[in-house]
């Protein structure tokens, strides 16, 4: 079982006869409970320190005017954070959707290519399976930063290698009126897409694991029914690969709403060009650490976390209509 | 008996032309392969060839694709560009003596004592000999530049004292969930892989007031290391999936010879899950190598503290016209975890799949 589909069978708020059993344990029962909770006690500890009181203390901090270099008049303000940011504040939504768009450009790319990739990878007419499964996925394994260093260059529209790629192929590329991919608000998701796709090795791997487990039945059954390969494709092994799809899916999202690093590096997160790379993070961060202004800071924080919760809860409340998991009747 | 070859020569005829076809396919399907991984990987090309130019040849968009250098020309103690100069005799690889804006003075390197040439035309317009030479020199440069060696020594550092604590710590906690029935153990496992989908931001600004104004700890790397000695999820899940295949009865057994619950644990179950082990750990040296934004908020202000990430980040900003000594720096950077990578990869790949899918 995959992470996600072992939190969808221990979905369920406890019971009150679950509450009331947990205090009646028989005296064998409570020594394993015992053992259970010693043994575990180094993640709930660090989880209570590091994330449940950082959490409320967050949301306190949201109704303070607070400024690191003068702790001292931190003053409450209420909900007036809270209201600034929905109502008074242009970056907030202008932030929130230039992730949003990053988001529905790269998210569809990175997944299909990770999708055709392992099925290119898993065809049984490819020679060299192990050889090519390694080298794609080695891209995975250079560093964020030196991929970004690389591409940033390989991107240049004189000396880069892609243009002039491009340019073999008969479009005009490179120069200064061919395709500028860092500096042209047109095309800047686009190049930070390609990025990204260095990135996709780990969903190639699961996507190819479960292609793996398909049982060969069903293309034969689906074969002598007359179904071609693409029909194949689309109703069984599409189909037979959801669990891996939503869970890409939902680790692809999570991670966007917080994507950072790449217009960090490429710019300072100045927005260049023309405020296309203002993304929600970036804000935080100056408005945090920057600006230092920690109360209006956590409550950007919270926001971001009350979408990305919403966002989740949503996919896994669809995900039940299509996301198929073997073994569970409908 | 004819009717009866007839047909065997029908088979096989149809099986020649299902292996013919078979053949094709495997042909298209694997040059196909073949080009988009070369697509795919031509950054990774580009920056190693790049790497070994001179800064002026990575400048030039009309210089050759691989490392090279314009030729010079020592004449009468001076140093002079060779150029491509075109004539009525054709083209010739003359060095450049003085320059002129209609007509310059040229040497020929192959015949100098025939002394100076004229030639007519805009010397602007001519495009210098290229002859290949690799500039290995730009890698002890840009180490030295970026002081990789303390760098190095920094991620290095942060990447075993956490991987040894997370290590442990997740163990212990996928031990826990994977042996032992206590209350609230299927809620408590909830809130374990919904941490996977918190965004960090939420948690950040009061940890931050907290280490760096409180415990005054901005600047070191205290702040980093210490919320990874607890464990995260990813670890534990994968750890608990492993420890859930081990057969309860190895435990039994060490228990009747009188082993405790954590002699259990330490000498039967841990032995068992080096696999596993080993993909968390790699895992987690992988993270660590790459950790960015933590490094980046705690560690502001000194320099001195910088894991590579940082300090290549830093370096992109300060030699930004540099881009062979950039690239030099970015190849360095990766040497490491590609050459794990390569030598792990059947292990580490087992533990993306147990995480990621049904089994």
């Amino acid at each position: 079982m995959d992470m996600f589909s072992e939190l969808d069978s221990a979905r369920g708020s406890p019971k009150l006869t679950d509450i009331r059993a947990a205090f009646r344990l028989t005296g064998a029962q409570r020594a394993e409970a015992k053992w259970g909770l010693l043994f575990i006690s180094p993640w709930l500890i660090g989880f209570a320190i590091f994330y449940l009181a950082p959490m409320v203390v967050s949301l306190l901090f949201s109704l303070y005017d607070f400024t690191l270099s003068a702790p001292d008049e931190a003053r409450f303000i209420g909900l007036q954070n809270w209201s600034r940011m929905l109502f008074d504040d242009p970056n907030t939504w202008e932030t929130l959707f230039v992730t949003f768009k990053f988001a529905l450009i790269s998210l569809p790319i990175g997944m299909v290519s990770a999708f055709l990739l392992a099925v290119l990878l898993n065809s049984q007419h490819l020679i060299g399976k192990n050889i090519f499964r390694t080298l794609f996925y080695a891209p995975t394994m250079v560093p964020l930063i030196a991929a970004i260093l690389i591409w940033s260059r390989v991107l240049n529209p004189q000396t880069g290698w892609l243009n002039q790629l491009i340019q073999v192929t008969g479009i005009q590329a490179v120069g200064i009126s061919g395709l500028r991919w860092l500096d042209d608000p047109n095309l800047i998701y686009i190049a930070y897409t390609f990025i990204g796709l260095w990135g996709i090795g780990n969903a190639i791997l699961i996507n190819l694991a479960s292609l793996q487990g398909v049982p060969t039945e069903l293309y034969e059954a689906a074969s002598i029914d007359g179904a071609g390969w693409l029909r194949q494709l689309w109703s069984v092994t599409i189909p037979m690969v959801t669990p891996v799809i939503f869970y890409n899916l939902v680790l692809s999202v999570v991670g966007l709403l917080q994507f950072f690093i790449v217009p960090w590096v490429l710019n300072l997160g100045s927005g260049y060009p023309e405020g296309t790379t203002n993304f929600y993070m970036i804000y935080f961060y100056k408005q945090a650490f920057t600006f230092q202004n920690m109360g209006y800071g956590a409550t950007l924080a919270w926001f971001m976390f009350i979408i990305g919760l919403a966002i989740t809860i949503f996919l896994f409340a669809t995900g039940r209509y299509w996301v198929y998991y073997a073994g569970e009747s409908r | 008996m004819a009717e009866k070859k007839k047909k065997n020569d029908a088979l096989t005829e149809f099986e020649i032309a299902r292996r013919r076809r078979n053949l094709l396919l495997q042909a298209a399907i694997t040059l196909g392969a073949l080009v988009l991984l070369g697509v795919y990987l031509m950054p990774l090309l580009y920056g190693v060839v790049t790497s070994l130019k001179t800064k002026a040849q990575s400048a030039d968009p009309s210089a050759p694709l691989l490392p090279s250098i314009a030729i010079t020309f020592d004449y009468e103690g001076k140093n002079y560009d060779v150029l491509q100069v075109p004539t009525e005799a054709g083209v010739h690889e003359w060095a450049l003596v003085k320059k002129g804006r209609r007509a310059s003075q040229f040497v020929d390197p192959g015949n100098p004592d025939a002394g100076i040439i004229d030639w007519e035309g805009n010397w602007r317009a001519l495009e210098p000999v290229w002859a290949p030479s690799v500039q290995w020199d730009n890698y002890p440069q840009a180490w030295n530049t970026i002081d990789f060696a303390r760098l190095l020594f920094n991620t290095l550092v942060y990447a075993f004292v956490t991987m040894f604590g997370t290590v442990i710590a997740s163990s212990c906690t996928a031990y826990g969930f994977a042996r032992f029935n206590f209350p609230f153990k299927n809620l408590l496992f909830m809130v374990l892989i919904g941490t996977i989908v918190l965004p960090p931001a939420v948690t950040l600004v009061p940890t931050y007031a907290f280490f760096v104004n409180v415990l005054g700890w901005g600047g070191t790397w205290l702040p980093l290391i210490i919320p990874q000695m607890f464990g995260n999820a990813y670890n534990v899940f994968l750890l608990r999936q492993y420890f859930l295949t081990i057969p309860k009865e190895m435990e039994e057994a060490a228990q009747i010879d009188g082993a405790g619950r954590i002699r259990t644990f330490v000498s039967v179950i841990l032995p068992q899950a080096v696999p596993a082990l080993t993909a968390v750990s790699l895992f987690h040296f992988f993270f660590a190598w790459n950790d960015f934004f933590g490094p980046l908020i705690y560690l502001a202000g000194n320099r001195g503290a910088n894991p590579i990430t940082v300090g290549l980040t830093e370096f992109n900003g300060l030699y930004s016209s540099e881009t062979q000594l950039i690239l030099a720096a970015a190849i360095i950077s990766m040497i490491l975890p590609l050459a794990i990578f390569f030598l792990a990869q059947r292990v580490f790949i087992q533990g993306i799949v147990i995480t990621g899918v049904d089994k």
